[in-house]
């Protein structure tokens, strides 16, 4: 039987932009392009090895977003995977964390799977905690932070490296997975890639069919609120020096008076 | 005055700094009652105590090192249903988010990740964070449920606040679904004897101006020197010259210490995210141009391999 597969990925305001806040407090998505989340990318290859080594696999790549969310679900097909997902409806501007893994868990139900694969944070949110809800909601094991990852026999094993220790994980599919930047750099789509892209199926979903109320999700839906947001002040410009053969002991008559030595 | 669980991060029942920041903060919002999961909590139970702590609520199981979070997330949940908190506070490491994340699902409750601080507000407990890339800083709050609120290393200074520290036991029952992943082997990690990349007060940082593993020595020499933990960019560990237990960015650990020091490093935004909110920065590097110079409040324009021996030495002399 097909092993499938489903990369949660998210559209993302580049982050070498100048990003900002809209008047309403969420992300301005207007001001900078956006993209498949650098660390989107991860999952994405993962799920194509993990797809090479069965088989017989098919990864659908799913996201939630905007119309140009479609960007990010190109890549992903660019890469390699073989069908998409996008979760757009109006009601969606605002959105939170939890609100966000409630529409992806159903819209993973809706498709049918047996491994999630997800990155290990947004770019532009950088909560990192889509991947635990997922498997909450879905009440299946979460095998997450992977810096290796293996589907075998019905299983999924991989390597997290904490701060304290590095663990060795197995649980029985289905499972949700995250992968870290450790996990083994993304591969380019080529130029076959992009043009096999254009010819795959993108299925659009709205909140009705997946069932999901309109006051379940959005800005009135979060269960937090932003109050206020200010743009750092800039740091006060600093004394640089030119190294002329004395630049550590002006440096360490800088800390000194500074009272770090 | 309502309660405040505070979840402990501790190794065998060593407590680790930033549960005392969390214990901190949570006396501005109410009275913590720390839940101490695992072994040692009589020992934690001290120094809990000494830092606020009106009760300690502790559990043993062999199931919380058996499998990955979800028995831990069982716990917290009950403990939550035994005291009714106003809000639940967890560091934020990697299975601290994990552990909020699936809490906040279960109880139906609003949660924020990586406060850099936290006081009362009319509405319960307002957070501030620090968000793309340490440009913004936004003040939000839980709106839904028991408030679930992660908060970073270094946020608060520990405050010493002697209080009862009363151990009493929770009683945790564990679902069938919290066992689905096997934790079936551990490594822990070989000890460097330095400080804690996140918890250091002062951070010495090398890039890829350090061009080399062997060269990282001149990095920890310094960082020897003044007590500093060593960190690297993502340059230094995609080539393999630092571990990526050490890399400092976006998608590495977030610092902010009371000193920063960057060396051979140009300061790309994924790095900026991960060290700009720290008090004081200095930085050497040969390229003039380096955007990390925007950020300094010293640098040297300079080779690395020339200033940072002569500034260790300095050090060293300095301090006798």
């Amino acid at each position: 039987m097909s092993l499938r597969i489903v990369v949660a990925v998210k559209y993302v305001p580049d982050a070498t932009g100048d990003r900002h806040f809209a008047e309403d407090l969420t992300t301005d998505r207007d001001a900078v392009d956006g993209l498949l989340s650098e660390l989107d990318e991860y999952a994405v290859e993962q799920a194509l090895q993990i797809a090479e080594e069965a088989d017989d696999a098919e990864i659908t790549v799913l996201t939630v977003g905007p119309e140009d969310a479609k960007d990010a679900l190109r890549k992903a097909l660019s890469m390699g995977a073989d069908q998409a997902v996008h979760v757009e409806d109006d009601a969606l501007h605002g959105t939170d964390a939890l609100g966000t893994s409630l529409v992806l868990a159903k819209a993973i139900e809706h498709v049918g799977y047996d491994l999630v694969v997800c990155g290990m944070a947004s770019t532009d949110g950088t909560m990192g905690v889509v991947p635990a809800m997922l498997a909450e909601r879905l009440g299946v094991p979460q095998v997450t932070l992977l810096s290796e990852v293996k589907v075998e026999d019905g299983k999924v094993t991989g390597r997290r490296d904490g701060d304290a220790a590095s663990e060795q994980l197995e649980a029985s599919l289905p499972a949700v997975v995250s992968v870290t930047d450790q996990s083994g750099e993304a591969r380019y789509p080529s130029f076959k890639g992009i043009m096999a892209a254009k010819k795959k199926k993108v299925e659009s979903l709205d909140l009705s069919d997946l069932g999901i109320e309109e006051d379940e999700v959005g800005l009135a839906g979060a269960w937090t609120k932003v109050d206020s947001a200010a743009e750092r002040p800039a740091r006060t410009k600093g004394t640089i020096i030119t190294d002329e053969g004395e630049g550590g002991k002006q440096l360490a008559a800088f800390l000194a008076e500074q009272k770090f030595i | 005055m309502g309660e405040v669980l505070v979840y402990v991060d501790h190794v065998d029942g060593a407590v680790r700094k930033p549960t005392l920041e969390l214990l901190t903060l949570a006396r501005r919002i109410g009275e913590p009652v720390a839940v101490h999961l695992g072994a040692g909590a009589d020992t934690a139970a001290a120094t809990l105590a000494e830092h606020g702590a009106a009760k300690v609520l502790a559990a043993d199981l062999p199931v919380f090192a058996e499998y990955l979070v979800v028995p831990k997330v069982d716990a917290l949940e009950q403990a939550v249903a035994a005291v009714s908190p106003i809000a639940v506070l967890v560091p934020s490491s990697a299975e601290g988010k994990e552990i909020a994340a699936r809490l906040a699902v279960r109880l139906g409750s609003g949660i924020i990740t990586d406060a850099v601080d936290l006081e009362a507000g009319e509405d319960g407990p307002v957070a501030t964070q620090s968000v793309f890339a340490a440009a913004f800083t936004t003040k939000s709050r839980v709106t839904k449920g028991v408030p679930v609120i992660t908060v970073k290393p270094n946020s608060a200074a520990p405050e010493v606040a002697p209080a009862a520290g009363t151990v009493e036991q929770l009683a945790v029952t564990v679902g069938e679904k919290s066992t689905g992943t096997k934790v079936v082997s551990r490594t822990p990690r070989e000890s460097t004897g330095r400080p804690e990349l996140t918890e250091a007060a002062i951070v010495v940082s090398g890039g890829r101006g350090v061009n080399g593993a062997e060269n990282f020595k001149v990095i920890e020499d310094l960082a020897d020197s003044l007590g500093a933990a060593v960190g690297a960019s993502r340059a230094a560990v995609d080539a393999g010259w630092y571990p990526h237990s050490n890399q400092v960015g976006q998608t590495g650990k977030s610092v902010s210490p009371q000193l920063y020091i960057a060396s051979g490093i140009s300061g790309a935004i994924q790095h900026r995210a991960g060290m700009q909110t720290s008090k004081t920065i200095v930085a050497i590097n040969k390229d003039p141009e380096a955007p990390i110079f925007e950020l300094v409040d010293y640098g040297v324009v300079g080779d690395l391999f020339e200033v940072v021996p002569q500034l260790t030495e300095e050090v060293k002399a300095r301090k006798g």
